[in-house]
């Protein structure tokens, strides 16, 4: 107990990077599941066969596997290019590692939770703005948009949850994240349950305060629709 | 990229991939018989029921690897339990992992297989009663082979979701599929070959676990399958593929 405490500031630290982890992979996230999306639902040929690659394939893949092979593959071909180009050394960063690997798993869920929110929204809506003159950028902002994030919205939430958990493996590279730091706390202490236990706890106060905000946000953007 | 190492060492991935499918199934199958009494005693809210939902609240909410840890690394912390005669399971790698995703995998199947007992039409569970089945006959000849129907696809989905997850246990020196890739790697010093095989090897067991599943499903769950296209017509978040969590 008295470890924990004198670790606790250390433990701090670590918290704040593995939630900037979770928040910037799920933005990177987002952005191709928005992309895949798009491409699913209004790309021509390619663009089709590119999405629907993409979110196939990244379903077979565990998380761990593609974080060490864009960390270390990544850091291969970094010096193989920098030989060849005369640079100096060139390190690959952990954390962005972490979130391109992160970023680019959940991104191809988030193709198809989008894709099948905007499915839900009837035809004659886009139409409607199509016939007034809205161009689709603005269709998508105020009247499509809205209308489908209700559908989203618990799709995202079930996506957010278990991306948080996956940002847990990325201190197998050696992250100084949460569990990176505790592992190392736990190693220098020689108490190892102390240290996990109080991982554990911060990860279900990370779930518990999201799993709050998704219902607030959910009753949100429920209302008016009676029930 | 050397595609010839892997092959060379075919064997290392062999014993990978028996290592991975063997813990994975282990803990799907032990995770079931821990998840079947949880959720029975959350639905019926019997004695104890808090302590279930509480447990499969703990292990949905937290890292798989960071709850692998706390059983690898950790009870070696209590002098007690060094010296327990449990220490000769608790000091291996394999055993410690088959108890953290079987926990693991039974926290979420408890989850799946309350929804399913929930969602069972009030009217069968009466039926059953008016009839003059016991509880028990009701609990075993009505409730679980309804319910157990409805679940499968997500329990087809949880087990994918564990099948992926078991790559932790490459972090505690097991030689699953990771594993081989791993120690290829450092074996050669090379950067791409053991992880490029090991992501294939995973898409392929994805790939033909999901086909399988699929089969399945059109064989046995015909009579579900049309209520389950409406249900997706009727709201995106049922529809579009779910991962358990």
């Amino acid at each position: 107990m008295d470890a924990l405490i004198a670790y606790a500031p250390l433990l701090g630290r670590g918290a704040l990077v593995t939630i900037a982890l979770a928040l910037a992979s799920m933005a990177l996230a987002t952005t191709l599941g928005a992309l895949g999306a798009a491409a699913k639902l209004a790309g021509g040929a390619v663009a089709r066969a590119l999405a629907a690659a993409y979110t196939t394939l990244i379903r077979g893949v565990p998380d761990l596997v593609l974080i060490l092979l864009v960390y270390f593959g990544g850091q291969r071909l970094a010096n193989d290019i920098g030989g060849a180009l005369g640079w100096d050394y060139v390190e690959i960063s952990k954390f962005w590692a972490g979130v391109l690997s992160i970023g680019v798993i959940y991104g191809g869920y988030l193709t198809e939770t989008f894709r099948g929110a905007y499915l839900t929204v009837p035809r004659g809506q886009a139409e409607a703005a199509k016939a007034l003159g809205m161009r689709p950028l603005a269709t998508l902002w105020t009247v499509t948009g809205p209308q489908m994030a209700r559908f989203a919205l618990p799709g995202y939430g079930n996506v957010w949850q278990v991306l948080v958990k996956s940002t847990a493996v990325v201190s197998v590279i050696g992250l100084d994240d949460l569990v990176g730091l505790a592992d190392k706390a736990a190693k220098s202490t020689r108490e190892p349950f102390t240290f996990f236990l109080a991982v554990i706890l911060v990860y279900l106060a990370i779930t518990s305060v999201s799993n709050a905000l998704l219902a607030r946000a959910e009753a949100r953007l429920n209302l008016g629709q009676g029930r | 990229m050397d595609i010839w190492l892997p092959l060379k060492h075919w064997d290392l991935f062999a014993t990978g991939v028996w290592t991975t499918l063997v813990l994975t199934f282990l803990s799907v199958g032990a995770g079931f018989f821990i998840a079947l009494p949880c959720a029975l005693a959350i639905w019926r809210k019997s004695p104890g029921w808090r302590l279930a939902a509480g447990y499969a609240y703990v292990f949905r909410g937290t890292p798989l690897l960071v709850q692998t840890y706390l059983i690898y690394y950790g009870l070696a912390q209590f002098d007690f339990v060094r010296e327990s005669w449990a220490w000769s399971i608790l000091r291996e790698a394999w055993w410690c992992a088959l108890i953290a995703f079987s926990l693991n995998s039974g926290a979420y199947a408890t989850e799946i297989l309350r929804g399913a007992f929930q969602t069972t039409p009030r009217g069968e569970l009466e039926a059953a009663a008016a009839l003059g089945f016991t509880p028990r006959q009701i609990t075993w000849l009505i409730l679980l082979p309804s319910a157990l129907r409805r679940a499968a696809p997500q329990y087809m989905n949880e087990i994918v979701f564990m099948l992926h997850g078991s790559v932790v246990a490459s972090v505690i020196t097991i030689q699953d599929i990771l594993g081989a890739g791993r120690t290829l790697n450092a074996k050669y010093y090379v950067a791409y070959e053991g992880f490029v095989t090991a992501a294939l090897l995973y898409m392929a067991i994805t790939f033909a676990l999901v086909g399988l599943f699929r089969l399945i499903e059109r064989r046995y769950m015909r009579h579900l399958l049309p209520a389950r296209e409406e249900a997706a017509a009727q709201g995106a978040h049922l529809g579009a593929p779910t991962i358990v969590g």
